[in-house]
């Protein structure tokens, strides 16, 4: 792209692809703000009319819009932390060389090829289901209560199978940065006398650090969003107990037909993405310059 | 103390002999440099003197007790790695102090050490540096740094000057030698280049294919090579080797004469007779790389300039007191 000729051939033909995109993200944006400043109820139809920003203090004042971000918040950390403290030491033992390894990667690394609606509903019938689920049978044999996941501890319940879904992306991740430090370090540290513990803390999670920020930014946008395993256990309930934002968006727009308030309230997810990935990158980010 | 003695070292990796049998006896204080050509075994020879490898059988003993058993740790020596291995998040002062903080010694304490380790490395100005804001001989002198501060019986160098450029290589081949000296500390220094060998080596021991062929002082090398691999290993450029009609005659399968002992003469003279293929003209030498007939290529050099071109037709003759017989075994007929 030297030349003044080549620039303004390249420009014209990325023309079309870049308008198309633009409108095509630009439309929907559009039509969400226009949404949000209507009063707009499907079950009203014809009725609408410019309201301002009410639909916005409507959004925000709803108590459920703070027990939605509580939780929105609760799961994403919950998910990011237990999916690195259980990468960590999953990568470290695949990255071991042992038989069958390629085999053992496979099988971990299954789990994010399991479409969520799918996994959801296994984990609901199969595994949690407080009378025919295998923990509940597991805690019969030991001569326990089996726990009724969904309504005892329903949002750890969800945590629990959004976790499973992303550990095999965060160990995976992982297993590729500990296959790139270099062996002669590890000798290194090894001649300097340190321990096995003493290479992990000074050499192997120092290394760890840029894909740990790696895996922090990329699951908390995947995260903020989680719908579908929420969609599938427990509907957001009991209560609000595992109602996110996004859920709260959508019971907004399709159980309570409200796509003035489901607009408005989309508009403030996007809002909260921002928050959130601003502090990440103030917080982490930092570990991704050179 | 820092005496190192090689018993029957043997080492296999699955069905391949590496190393097959080295016997050494390295004195306490002597800087030894293992030299041979690429894949012969030095690294995996310097390797099992530090404990990264196991034996295969054998026994190395340090200060006369056998260490094969012994984690490197605590075999006490020290090793300097061809990548420098450094550790990129830390800083020099980091990297140096490293081993000291292992050991568990008080922070001023190491402060104290690796300040002095640093101050003869020429490194204080940059104690609080990443690797990365380093240059690569600065590196280098981060990595001698962290072998030096522990105090270690002997320091293990592998191939630690290869990522230099030339110059540098030079005046880090006589700062490491000078800094051994002045420490005392027993050195071995693993190269595959002669000449880093011959200038920094009290002792050289010339590997090939697994095997130590000789072991000796450079100038033993040179002088007295045991056998055909080590006159053609040592010295450069290369001796030139002569079989059939003239080796005979002087009782031996193969002669060799060192391009610096064949006194180039005009044409006529009564030496083997060539023509010059090749005359490299530096200044300081002059070296031909004649077409000697039935003799093959030979390679003369001439101290200073010698105005010969390519295509002159050149005398070559020996030096009598310097050539080096060998047997049909390749090894050295002395006397
Ligand atoms: N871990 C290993 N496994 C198998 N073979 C090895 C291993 N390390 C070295 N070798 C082999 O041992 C031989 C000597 O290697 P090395 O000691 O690195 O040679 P040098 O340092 O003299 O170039 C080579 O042929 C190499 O392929
Ligand atoms: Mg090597």
């Amino acid at each position: 792209m030297a030349t003044r000729q080549t620039q303004f051939l390249a420009r014209s033909l990325l023309t079309p692809a870049v308008g198309l995109l633009f409108v095509w993200m630009i439309v929907p944006l559009a039509l969400t703000i226009y949404f949000s400043t209507l009063h707009y109820s499907l079950l009203d139809p014809g009725s609408e009319a410019f309201v301002g920003l009410e639909n916005f203090r409507y959004f925000l004042t709803d108590p459920a819009f703070l027990a939605s971000l509580q939780n929105t918040l609760v799961l994403v950390g919950s998910v990011l932390a237990l999916t690195i403290l259980l990468g960590i030491p999953l990568a470290l033992l695949m990255d071991q060389p042992v038989i069958g390894r390629n085999f053992v990667r496979l099988m971990v690394i299954a789990p994010f090829f399991v479409m969520p609606t799918v996994s959801a509903l296994v984990w609901k019938n199969l595994l949690m289901h407080p009378v025919s689920g295998l923990f509940a049978w597991l805690a019969k044999l030991v001569g326990a209560t089996p726990i009724d996941w969904f309504n005892d501890v329903p949002l750890f319940a969800v945590i629990l199978i959004v976790a499973w879904q992303w550990l095999p992306f965060a160990t995976l991740i992982l297993l590729t940065a500990l296959q790139s430090l270099d062996e002669e370090q590890k000798e290194a540290a090894e001649m300097d006398g340190a321990s096995a513990v003493s290479t992990f803390i000074y050499i192997t999670l120092p290394h760890l650090a840029r894909p740990i920020t790696v895996v922090i930014l990329i699951e908390t946008i995947f995260l903020l969003t989680v719908f579908a395993e929420i969609f599938v256990t427990t509907g957001g309930g009991p209560g609000l107990q595992t109602t996110n934002i996004a859920f709260l968006i959508y019971s907004q727009a399709l159980i309570q037909f409200d796509v003035g308030s489901a607009s408005a309230g989309g508009l403030v997810a996007v809002v909260i993405a921002n928050i959130v990935a601003f502090f990440l990158v103030r917080i982490v980010g930092r570990n991704l310059e050179a | 103390m820092g005496q190192i003695t090689l018993q029957d070292v043997q080492k296999s990796f699955g069905p391949v002999h590496i190393i097959k049998g080295a016997d050494l006896d390295i004195a306490d204080g002597s800087f030894v440099v293992f030299v041979g050509p690429s894949g012969c075994g030095k690294t995996t020879l310097l390797r099992l003197i530090a404990g990264l490898e196991d034996v295969s059988g054998g026994k190395i003993l340090i200060d006369g007790k056998n260490v094969v058993d012994t984690p490197p740790a605590k075999r006490g020596l020290s090793m300097v790695f061809q990548s420098y291995a450094l550790y990129p998040h830390m800083s020099v002062r980091g990297n140096i102090g490293f081993g000291l903080k292992m050991a568990g010694l008080a922070r001023d304490e190491i402060n104290r050490k690796v300040e002095a380790a640093a101050a003869t490395l020429n490194l204080s100005p940059y104690l609080d540096r990443k690797p990365r804001e380093l240059s690569g001989g600065q590196r280098q002198r981060v990595a001698i740094g962290r072998a030096i501060v522990r105090e270690p019986k002997a320091f293990l160098f592998d191939e630690p000057l290869s990522n230099l450029d030339a110059a540098l290589r030079v005046q880090m081949r006589i700062e490491v030698t000078r800094l051994q000296k002045q420490l005392g500390t027993t050195a071995i220094y693993v190269t595959h280049d002669q000449v880093e060998a011959m200038t920094m080596a009290d002792k050289i021991v010339v590997l090939n294919g697994g095997k130590i062929e000789q072991y000796g002082s450079p100038l033993e090398l040179y002088e007295r090579p045991a056998n055909l691999f080590v006159a053609g290993f040592i010295g450069s450029p290369k001796m030139n080797f002569v079989t059939g009609e003239l080796a005979l005659q002087r009782g031996a399968a193969t002669i060799g004469v060192r391009p610096e002992h064949l006194k180039i003469e005009r044409d006529g003279g009564s030496g083997w007779p060539g023509t010059i293929a090749v005359a490299e003209h530096l200044g300081s030498d002059t070296f031909l790389y004649v077409d000697a007939g039935s003799l093959g290529m030979l390679t003369a050099r001439y101290i200073g300039e010698l105005s010969l071109h390519a295509g002159d037709r050149v005398s070559l003759v020996p030096d009598p007191a310097r050539i080096h017989r060998f047997d049909e075994s390749g090894n050295a007929l002395r006397g």
